[in-house]
């Protein structure tokens, strides 16, 4: 059951560009990697795309989808009707390389700005013990595949060029929330977090939840209670502190 | 001084590949002190080790106090049909434990035991529960802890970045030559020391797990600086692979679903399994359901299911179901979890599995089996290592994790790669980082053959003989896999060689379009040659080994042959271009260690 599709691909670079038609079939199950990979074996064997594992896994292949900020290779073309017009562009917040491979090396320059963990003692057996109950909402944020698509649809950097210096994006607060709840975690990071991440910034959206493919309740379980321990610290640091201790 | 047309970086050690292996080398030969870099042709974090889902195989004895470093290293050597190098699979098992507990110590999070340590799950060949795990998801949890790991050390890394050429001073190698993919413009490193890491050869085949970055790179550059290479025709053929959609065919199943309970059945309902136990697995395996059921909660008393028999075995099994004509609609098996354990559980132990069906497949693995058949997945095979050093027969290269051979024989147990990653990542890195101290001067290579590399690396633009990379790669991958794949014959193999021969005369009049920034066409082209080399070093070795053992099987030579290929390695060198093959006698195992051999036999 072949169907047949127009893709509407974005092809240039910084100096210029256009959207350019392909007329392309999909096979049956086909996702949009898979045709964006056929119109390069077969009509434009230089068009510049990013994946690797074509499973969801690796978050290499973000692009934006008739707008929609998705992965290609989880995507299925069955989405769309026969005859359709698929409009494919590169994610908008970072600078284009080539057609749709943008540079996103600032998530690489945020995540060298977060301190590691800082572990406690090992238990007097010379363990480390953790309980599933425990590690649970860790393992939550330890889904990220990097595929910076919440970075990518977050307006405070979307939409202003000039608050990147001062904002880390959802990615970085996943990863911060990570590293705040992790059980056996002793580093303080509110001074990181209020100043040098900017999560001031986030007011709370939720369009980094709405896109991300793996499904983190990032504002609800990340950015929210992030907040309230920056409140918290700079109201009542014992309160701060009995959150941490809690694991809270 | 290297040609200082390109831009040139100096270091002490450099590692090629950021999966497992070369971020656990880098982080090992950066804390020894020597000025380190990382180098890797995805960006950092998506090497393939991110793909890895069922676990990483350790005897930490959380689970099965009877477990220890022994009984894995004799699972490990029975599971490689005994082609092993024993010293690798011994340090192996024995440092897996301390490597996984590190990565505890450095930020990852495995799924707990009731009483908070690492929880482990059974797995293909284990005698005991031994894989630690994160749910279905193993392998991001590694590459994010190794990677954010480095990340904290400072080590310099060089994403999206191609290695193309080792280069050398006299025999040894100094340093390594290739593209960054976003200009296309080339770069030279010029190092002490150079870890290879790059991973396997998969992209091969057509219908395989692995992603567009598994093109024997490591392999067929070690080849051409004089590196032995041994093993080539071992290919795992993972026995559950995606079947349908067409277009997802080969994407990984985990064998986590079996671990965690599910059973392979035919078209006719049957658990076909338990017709397929070898003499060889006969002792040690559950002859009734009823016993293979019970397994799950009580190994004491009962032996482990046929569906977790070696890859080898199960792959074989279900082809030879396929092809009497008790396959699924699609050309597979049936997988089935979902009339064996309740939705919670395996939305929680395998979340990533329901996910994946539900998206490309629209199958709901918690209500209806899923279609499997074998997919191409791992090579055995690779560049030959010192076993404690990871040195390769070159001197100033090292090589480890899936691009070196050795420690898996003619067929690796699920959750060994991860475990030898680290193992052996780490040694990579320890020694490499020693002869880098030791050695004297800087490295210098030849300014003439960096620029020689470099026209030779930009020949496809100027070429005008037509040929389409993409075609030219299908073309190899249907060869391999029509030819080349779980069953071989003579005649088959030598037809596959004349069509390697052939595609090799192809890609010199391959031509490529529009110019040299970020541009796949000619990223492709350059892989094809090393896809073609260890393509071609393959079937060489297939062709040699007239016996069937692991991941090798010949129709024309259905048993093994323990006096003659049971006892040697096949190993191949690289000489302008051709490749020469000679037979090696294994390293012999000492007699305190063939000792746990014997209650088997
Ligand atoms: C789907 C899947 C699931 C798996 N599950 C498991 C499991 O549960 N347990 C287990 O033990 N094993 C598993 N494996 C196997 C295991 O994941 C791999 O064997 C292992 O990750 C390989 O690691 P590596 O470090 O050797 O290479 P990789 O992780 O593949 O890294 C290779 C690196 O080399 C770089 N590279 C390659 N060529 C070049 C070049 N020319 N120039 C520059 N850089 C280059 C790449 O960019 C990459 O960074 C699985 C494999 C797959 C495909
Ligand atoms: S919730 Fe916050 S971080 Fe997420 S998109 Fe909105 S503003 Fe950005
Ligand atoms: S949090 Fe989700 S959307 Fe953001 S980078 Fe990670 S996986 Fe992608
Ligand atoms: S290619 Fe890996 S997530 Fe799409």
């Amino acid at each position: 059951m072949a169907s047949e599709f127009t893709m509407r691909v974005w092809r240039g670079d910084i100096s210029g560009g256009e959207f350019k038609d392909y007329r392309v079939e999909a096979q049956e199950g086909m996702v949009v990697l898979d045709v964006i990979h056929t119109i390069q074996a077969t009509q434009a064997p230089d068009l510049a795309v990013r994946w690797n594992c074509k499973a969801g896994k690796c978050g290499s292949c973000s692009a934006e989808i008739n707008g929609k900020p998705r992965l290609m290779c989880m995507t299925r073309m069955n989405l769309f009707e026969s005859g359709d017009t698929i409009t494919i562009s590169p994610i908008k917040t970072f600078p284009l390389l080539r057609d749709l491979v943008t540079d996103v090396s600032f998530n690489y320059e945020k995540a060298k700005k977060i301190p590691a963990l800082k572990l406690k003692a090992k238990e007097a057996d010379g363990t480390r013990r953790m309980y599933q109950d425990d590690v649970d909402r860790v393992q939550e944020f330890h889904k990220c595949i990097e595929c910076f698509l919440c970075q990518d649809v977050c307006h405070v950097i979307r939409d202003h060029e000039d608050n990147k210096p001062d904002f880390a994006g959802p990615r970085s607060f996943v990863r911060m929330a990570s590293l705040e709840m992790h059980p056996l975690d002793e580093e303080d990071r509110r001074e990181l977090l209020k100043v040098d991440a900017g999560l001031g910034y986030c007011n709370i959206t939720k369009c980094c939840t709405e896109v991300c493919p793996e499904g983190i309740h990032i504002t609800d379980n990340a950015i929210i209670p992030l907040k309230e321990r920056v409140v918290d610290a700079y109201y009542d640091p014992v309160v701060w502190l009995m959150n941490k201790l809690t694991g809270k | 001084m290297a040609n200082d047309k390109y831009e040139t970086h100096e270091y002490d050690v450099i590692v090629i590949g950021a999966g497992g292996a070369g971020l656990r080398a880098a982080i090992e030969a950066s804390a020894a002190g020597v000025k380190t870099a990382l180098i890797c042709k995805s960006l950092l974090g998506k090497a393939h080790t991110v793909m890895a889902e069922g676990g990483i195989a350790a005897a930490l004895r959380n689970v099965y106090q009877e477990d220890n470093w022994k009984v894995h290293f004799r699972d490990t050597m029975r599971g490689g049909k005994m082609l092993n190098n024993w010293r690798m699979a011994q340090l192996h098992a024995q440092e897996a434990p301390d490597r996984v507990l590190e990565l505890e110590e450095w930020g990852a999070l495995f799924d707990r035991t009731p009483d908070g340590r690492i929880l482990q799950r059974d797995f293909g060949g284990h005698r005991y529960a031994r894989l630690a795990h994160v749910g279905d998801r193993t392998g991001l949890e590694m590459i994010r802890t190794l990677q954010q790991h480095a990340v904290h050390k400072g080590i310099d890394v060089y994403m999206e970045c191609n290695i193309q050429r080792l280069l050398k001073d006299g025999d040894r190698v100094c340093g390594a030559f290739g593209y960054w993919r976003e200009s296309g413009k080339f770069v030279t490193f010029k190092s002490k020391a150079t870890v290879m890491a790059t991973g396997g050869v998969g992209k091969a085949w057509k219908f395989t797990s692995n992603s567009w970055e598994y093109t024997g790179d490591g392999t067929t550059l070690a080849a051409n600086v004089g590196a032995d290479l041994i093993d080539m025709e071992m290919i795992q053929f993972h026995p559950t692979g995606m079947v349908w959609p067409n277009s997802v065919r080969g994407i990984l199943v985990t064998e986590g679903v079996r671990g965690d309970g599910g059973t392979l059945r035919n078209s006719e309902g049957k658990r076909f399994m338990f017709n397929y136990i070898t003499d060889y697995f006969r002792a040690e395996t559950a002859e009734t359901e009823e016993e293979a059921d019970a397994w799950y909660e009580d190994k004491t008393n009962n032996r482990r299911t046929p569906d977790l028999l070696p890859r080898d075995e199960v792959a074989r099994a279900i082809n030879a179901e396929v092809k009497a004509g008790r396959g699924s609609p699609h050309g597979g098996v049936f997988l089935d979890i979902a009339s064996r354990r309740s939705a919670e559980y395996i939305a929680r132990r395998l979340p990533s599995m329901h996910h994946q069906f539900k998206e490309l497949a629209d199958v709901d693995i918690t209500k209806e089996p899923m279609e499997v058949g074998p997919t191409c997945h791992y090579i055995m095979g690779g560049v030959r290592v010192e076993a404690d050093t990871a040195a390769t027969t070159v001197p100033g290269l090292y090589a480890a994790g899936e691009v070196a051979a050795g420690l898996h024989g003619a067929n690796r147990l699920g959750g060994n790669s991860l475990s030898d990653l680290l193992v052996f990542g780490r040694r990579a890195g320890q020694y490499a980082a020693q002869y880098a101290q030791n050695l004297e001067g800087h490295p210098s290579p030849d300014d003439d053959q960096i620029e020689q590399y470099a026209q030779e690396l930009l020949a496809p633009f100027n070429n005008d003989g037509g040929e389409n990379p993409y075609s030219v790669h299908m073309a190899l991958q249907d060869c391999m896999q029509n030819l080349v794949g779980i069953i071989r014959t003579e005649s088959e193999l030598k037809k596959a060689q004349t069509e390697i021969a052939s595609l090799k005369e192809r890609l010199a009049k391959v031509t490529v379009e529009g110019h040299r920034q970020y541009n796949p066409g000619w990223n492709l082209a350059l892989d094809l040659e090393s896809l073609l080399t260890t393509a071609e070093a393959t079937t060489m070795g297939a062709l040699e080994r007239k016996e069937s053992r692991g991941g090798h099987t010949r129709e024309d030579h259905p048993g093994p042959d323990p006096d003659k290929y049971g006892k040697i390695n096949l190993v191949l060198r690289r000489t302008d271009g051709e490749f020469s093959l000679s037979e090696e006698p294994l390293p012999e195992m000492p007699e305190d260690l063939k000792e746990l051999f014997e209650e088997s036999k």
